[in-house]
């Protein structure tokens, strides 16, 4: 069986990203490829990447408030180049914008207390009816 | 039996202190009186009996006139000096406009784009009486010499302008991930602050060495040993400059993160107070006494806080402020409950101030100095810490010191090592926090939260292009040019930078001509 395979990416200017590491840790302990954009990962090279590595997943963390604007961007990208990957985000996001974000398109949104598990396991579910 | 407790820096804890944990303890020695070396007791005589410690709320967003009204609003409250959170394009040295800062403007912090903005920030604040830490690293240089042509402007003798620029770069490039040029230039830019400060601003603190490992996973002891680390970085890379030792030490300030963990955070500041110290008199040979203190502000909250039940934050905040009141820490800065959403309601940011001020005016804590010492537990744990966090530090200057560890990723990936660590014990239940792994309410309602407003972008760039068009174009352009010529050369760029700020040139002109000289840093792969 294929191995998933995920985009961790850190989009925007915060360089916080306890989060996407623990994250990236956890899929790649759970047996899944998991690449890593690191710091300030543009939309544009976010989906480049995406597709490059033909990933199943991809993760977004945003700590910053500015998720809206950069959910918007990806999944606009990625419409653009017919790419049906599911996103998922997590950060520091108010409950409510994660009905808008959902609303835009995003599978799924983890809070800071999410555990790894239900994160890892989202993931492997996305992935398995992504491909 | 149970398993033994440990501190979250991994050293066990007994059952049970006494007196044979702390027979070997010399007072006058390990201790010494406050304000005497080396200073575990404090580092001032009479401590909080003189004055409480500085309450400095971190604040500041939107435009620079939203944050005027935040900050006339917490000194009407009764803080007693001011903290200003940039926006990330400021942060990164851009202006509103570029295109990465879509989306981020006035975000995380308040944009500043010229000295006009900085005007704005400080109108009707008397920048002679109040001190202004700023959290601002990579652009350091050009946010101090705004906030300096601002007091200039309104007749403030430089003598009595008086803060802080955080100015750690080396923290970034480990932690907090706001780097901008690469390893190299940030360490000359950052001395270039010292040695700017040390002859101009005899009251400003050129840097403040922060401890924002923490925050990203490390242990306590590990977070003390980075942070010190760090501050040997900068010290040697000052002395290679030819400057002595006591010239600027005394300026030399520290920045650390206070979670619940209260006797070892406690512990943790004595026990860094006493490293230090003797560090600075023993390897550097510093001779005067304020070149030896560890003069220390913090951060309650951060990781510490939580976003389920986020009213419990404020009695996490409390604990965490009563530890820095026992540690004898200077300047202090409760996070809000409702920090783990978005930036605080007004509301949020007045009970944390509220915090300190119950901690400092109705607890007891502030009537007698390092009411902790002589505790069986209290010293036996500072000695232990001491321990741990010198072994670390030995272990990084083997290594060649803070500036190669994170040349590597060492730094780097023991930290993220950590994290994982910690949110596996976290998720397994190892590690109690309330309402998260244990007495969880499901469906908790979130609190009324701050809401940016979507205008401020729009708003910024407005008043970016008017200043675009009402400033002397040929000016600015001379003192860029200026700049950049001085950055080819080994020349201190404060001046410099001065002279463009004061022609108004932005933040992002400047970043810009700058990266053209330095290039930008890249950072070690993985995770």
């Amino acid at each position: 069986m294929r191995r998933v395979r995920v985009l961790v990416g850190k989009p925007g200017l915060d360089g916080h990203d306890r989060g996407a590491r623990v994250v990236a840790s956890a899929l790649r302990d759970a047996g899944m490829e998991v690449i890593y954009t690191g710091l300030r990962a543009s939309p544009e090279g976010i989906v480049k990447t995406a597709i490059e590595e033909a990933v199943d997943v991809i993760g977004l963390s945003v700590l910053s408030g500015a998720h809206e604007p950069i959910a918007e961007k990806v999944i606009a990208l990625l419409k653009k180049e017919e790419l049906k990957v599911p996103i998922v985000m997590g950060g520091v996001i108010p409950p409510e914008d994660r009905v808008r974000l959902k609303e835009l398109g995003v599978a799924a949104v983890f809070g800071q207390e999410a555990k790894l598990e239900e994160i890892v396991a989202a993931v492997r579910q996305l992935a398995s009816t992504s491909t | 039996m149970r398993e033994p407790h440990t501190t979250r820096s991994g050293t066990p804890i007994k059952p049970i202190y006494g007196p044979a944990d702390i027979a070997h303890l010399d007072s006058e020695r390990d201790l010494g009186q406050p304000g005497q070396f080396p200073f575990v007791r404090g580092i001032y005589p009479d401590m909080y009996l003189g004055k409480p410690w500085t309450m400095r709320q971190y604040a500041g967003f939107g435009t620079p006139r939203d944050t005027n009204t935040r900050f006339r609003y917490l000194l009407e409250s009764g803080q007693t000096g001011l903290s200003v959170a940039l926006d990330l394009p400021t942060q990164l040295g851009l202006d509103s406009d570029a295109a990465e800062a879509a989306g981020e403007v006035g975000r995380v912090g308040v944009a500043i784009d010229s000295l006009a903005d900085m005007e704005t920030i400080f109108e009707g604040i008397d920048l002679g009486k109040v001190t202004t830490s700023f959290t601002i690293n990579a652009t350091a240089p050009i946010l101090l010499a705004m906030y300096q042509a601002v007091a200039v402007k309104r007749g403030v003798p430089r003598e009595r302008i008086a803060g802080t620029v955080q100015n750690d770069l080396l923290k970034e490039f480990g932690a907090r991930g706001a780097w901008v040029f690469p390893i190299a230039p940030s360490m000359r830019l950052c001395v270039d602050v010292i040695e700017y400060c040390a002859a101009e601003l005899p009251r400003f603190n050129p840097i403040s060495i922060a401890s924002h490992f923490r925050d990203a996973g490390a242990t306590p002891a590990e977070e003390m040993a980075y942070t010190l680390a760090d501050g040997l970085a900068y010290v040697r890379a000052t002395l290679d400059r030819g400057l002595a030792i006591d010239t600027f030490a005394p300026r030399l300030s520290f920045f650390f993160y206070t979670y619940v963990n209260f006797f070892e955070e406690v512990a943790k500041y004595r026990a860094g107070r006493r490293i230090w110290a003797r560090l600075m008199r023993d390897k550097f040979g510093a001779q005067l006494p304020d070149s030896q203190k560890l003069r220390a502000a913090c951060v309650c909250g951060g990781h510490s806080l939580t976003q389920a039940e986020p009213l419990n934050n404020i009695a996490r905040t409390t604990i965490e402020t009563m530890a820095v009141a026992c540690a004898g820490l200077q300047s202090v800065f409760t996070a809000a409950y409702d920090e783990a959403f978005a930036i605080p309601t007004e509301l949020a940011a007045r009970t944390a101030l509220r915090v300190q001020q119950i901690v400092a005016l109705e607890s007891d804590v502030a009537k007698t100095i390092d009411p902790l010492a002589g505790s069986y537990f209290v010293e036996a744990l500072t000695d232990e810490m001491e321990r741990t966090i010198t072994a670390l530090m030995n272990e990084i200057e083997e290594r060649g010191g803070m500036v190669r560890c994170l040349e590597e990723g060492w730094i780097q990936r023991r930290i993220a090592q950590r994290a994982f660590e910690y949110q596996r014990a976290l998720d397994g239940g190892k590690v109690p926090v309330v309402g998260v792994n244990v007495h969880r309410t499901e469906a908790d309602a979130a609190p009324e939260i701050h809401r940016g407003d979507a205008s401020a972008e729009r708003e910024k760039i407005d008043e970016l292009n008017a200043l675009r068009g009402r400033r002397s174009a040929t000016a600015v352009a001379r003192a860029l040019d200026r700049l950049e010529e001085a950055a080819r050369s080994t020349e201190n760029l404060m001046k410099p930078i001065y002279e463009a700020v004061e022609a108004y040139a932005t933040v992002g002109e400047i970043g810009d001509r700058l990266r053209r000289v330095f290039g930008t840093y890249t950072p070690p792969t993985g995770f």
